[in-house]
């Protein structure tokens, strides 16, 4: 074992020069994170399932390499994934007890993607239950761990994904956002995390929640490892209708110009010194000279609500597969309208059960127009707030989330309190624009440092500005 | 206000079976998420249209069937299967 690897700085670029050196083997890389996972995975809950041939993937890579093969773009990089994402041959339960044994059939367009980069998946991590939640706590599978705190929440709902990189578990992971649930885990354990832009990368494989608003993303412990991801999973297929070339965008301004949203930054809304440490983001930017613009996005402080009706309803949609049918759990009933009751009755958690239950209720006869036709509407306002913005920026800086990792139990009985977690991370996906969580600095709460998170927003297909702005908030932080 | 018996209905509507303690508690947090809500009234939303999804294209494919080539486990994932099909209750009765 080569006893001069830190995997605490270990890059995923630094590891490829190292396969070429020959500093070290896939398989010897594989093995430090398995011990490590070992080590560490019975505190923080992170992985759900380790995979056995994570080994012999090691081993194909090496052999390539011996052969004299150019190291692919994540040769040999061992990779959590999310387990909402498709890996055949492997469970995919989306934490939920009605895919408790579900076998995936085929490989999401990512992990194919993977794949033929050279990854090695490392294993699938824990997340709330289908995507629903921002702590992890509504796994079936328990809540992971914060390592920073093991009394504090990860965040969620890629909680598992973004513990596995923060505890030097995988050198990355793959996540999936509905509303912050790539970005806020990742502020929270101290990582960065991408939520791309809508469309950029392909959903198909990928257990859908809210089909207008889901995307997946990297976790990564620097802006440019998540970009590298970002640039292997990225692009259209045809498999996901939605999905798009990717044609990126860059900076309209021979000055990067930065955007303070005023209506996030008045008031009570955050801690004090999470607020502290973003201005004192802004002011690097300043010193740096870039220039800095307060704006405004008069409709966002809506976006949670619109996304608590929009959400809600298209999960109602995206459920009623779950029908004890074709696949998951299956409960005997009378007939086969009592088998869906007792099969659904039985297998959705408590969250699942509340937004199905939510969905129904705000689609139903005389509440449409009052709910889900005002919220579309006024997710167009809020789109239409940021496309005015980024007019004039190139980047809007916010906070990830109001305060850091909240305790383990504290906001679980109290959805709204949970659901307000997310204020600064919806409006990005409402409107389908990307955005990027870096940490920066840390705050302190019991005696223990927690990393804080800043936020980068940028356009349509500007996830390029993003990790420009990214790396240099990482070098000056 | 939302009442034990909208909730009933909606999960009637959604196919789950609810647990007999879970109606009231499921209640109150409709109650308060609604509220929560509420405030999207204050919006002057008219003339706008809605935002269905921010996909900018709309792509068309050929509706055409085409073959997966890992059916088994297609039918080895269902519950019961029967000559290589899935099979379910019977829905109509006499």
């Amino acid at each position: 074992m080569n006893s001069r690897i830190d995997l605490n700085t270990l890059t995923i670029e630094e590891t490829r020069a190292r396969f070429q050196k020959g500093d070290i083997s896939a398989r010897e890389l594989a093995a430090i994170y398995e011990d490590g996972i070992k080590q560490k995975n019975g505190e923080l809950n992170a992985y759900i399932e380790i995979f056995e041939d994570a080994f012999e993937a090691a081993e194909a890579i090496d052999a390539r390499l011996e052969a004299g093969d150019m190291p692919r773009l994540l040769e040999g990089i061992p990779i959590a994934v999310k387990d909402n994402i498709l890996i055949r041959g492997k469970k995919a339960t989306a934490a939920s007890k009605i895919l408790a044994n579900y076998t995936a059939s085929f490989d999401a367009t990512v992990i194919g993607r993977l794949r033929d980069a050279g990854a090695i998946l490392m294993g699938r991590t824990n997340m709330d239950e289908f995507a629903m939640g921002s702590s992890t706590e509504q796994s079936v599978y328990g809540a992971a761990k914060n390592p920073h705190d093991t009394g504090r929440v990860a965040g969620g709902s890629s909680g598992g994904s973004a513990v596995a990189v923060a505890a030097a578990m995988a050198m990355a992971a793959l996540g999936s956002e509905t509303g912050g649930s790539i970005r806020q885990p990742a502020g929270f354990t101290g990582v960065v995390g991408l939520k791309p832009t809508y469309s950029a990368v392909s959903r198909n494989g990928l257990i859908a929640m809210a089909s207008s608003l889901d995307q997946i993303g990297p976790l990564a412990k620097t802006v440019r490892d998540a970009e590298l991801l970002f640039d292997v999973i990225k692009g259209k297929d045809p498999k996901d209708a939605t999905s798009a070339e990717y044609e990126a965008r860059s900076s309209l301004h021979e000055k990067i110009v930065i955007g303070v949203p005023q209506e996030w930054m008045r008031g009570d809304g955050m801690d004090a010194d999470v607020r502290t440490i973003i201005e004192r983001a802004i002011e690097t930017f300043r010193e740096a000279g870039y220039e800095v613009k307060e704006i405004s996005l008069p409709h966002t402080p809506y976006a949670l609500s619109v996304y608590y009706i929009i959400v809600p309803a298209e999960v109602s949609a995206n459920l009623a597969r779950y029908d004890g049918v074709r696949y998951g759990l299956s409960k005997e009933g009378a007939n086969v309208i009592e088998g869906y009751f007792k099969t659904r009755g039985a297998g959705f958690g408590p969250e699942v059960r509340r937004r199905a239950i939510l969905g129904t209720y705000v689609l139903s006869a005389g509440y449409y127009d009052a709910y889900y036709r005002r919220a579309s509407r006024v997710r167009r306002l809020i789109a239409q707030d940021f496309e005015n913005a980024f007019g004039e920026v190139d980047c809007i800086v916010a906070p990830v989330s109001p305060r850091p990792a909240f305790k383990l139990g504290e906001k679980v009985k109290d959805p709204l309190s949970m659901y307000l977690e997310d204020i600064f991370l919806v409006p990005a996906n409402l409107a389908g624009i990307p955005a990027l969580s870096v940490p920066y600095g840390v705050v302190e709460r019991d005696g223990k440092k927690l990393p804080v998170g800043v936020q980068l927003i940028g356009p349509r297909f500007g996830e390029g500005i993003l990790f420009d702005i990214g790396k240099f908030l990482e070098a000056h932080s | 206000m939302i009442t034990r018996e909208d909730v009933k209905k909606m999960a009637d509507l959604a196919r789950i079976e609810l647990d007999a303690s879970e109606g009231a508690a499921l209640a109150g947090d409709l109650e308060r998420i609604l509220d929560y809500i509420e405030k999207l009234k204050e919006v002057n939303t008219k003339g706008v249209e809605g935002a269905a999804t921010t996909a900018l294209v709309n792509e068309f494919r050929l509706d055409a069937a085409r073959s997966f080539e890992n059916s088994a486990a297609l039918l080895d994932a269902a519950p019961h299967t029967e000559h290589g099909l899935v099979s379910v209750k019977k829905i109509i009765e006499k």
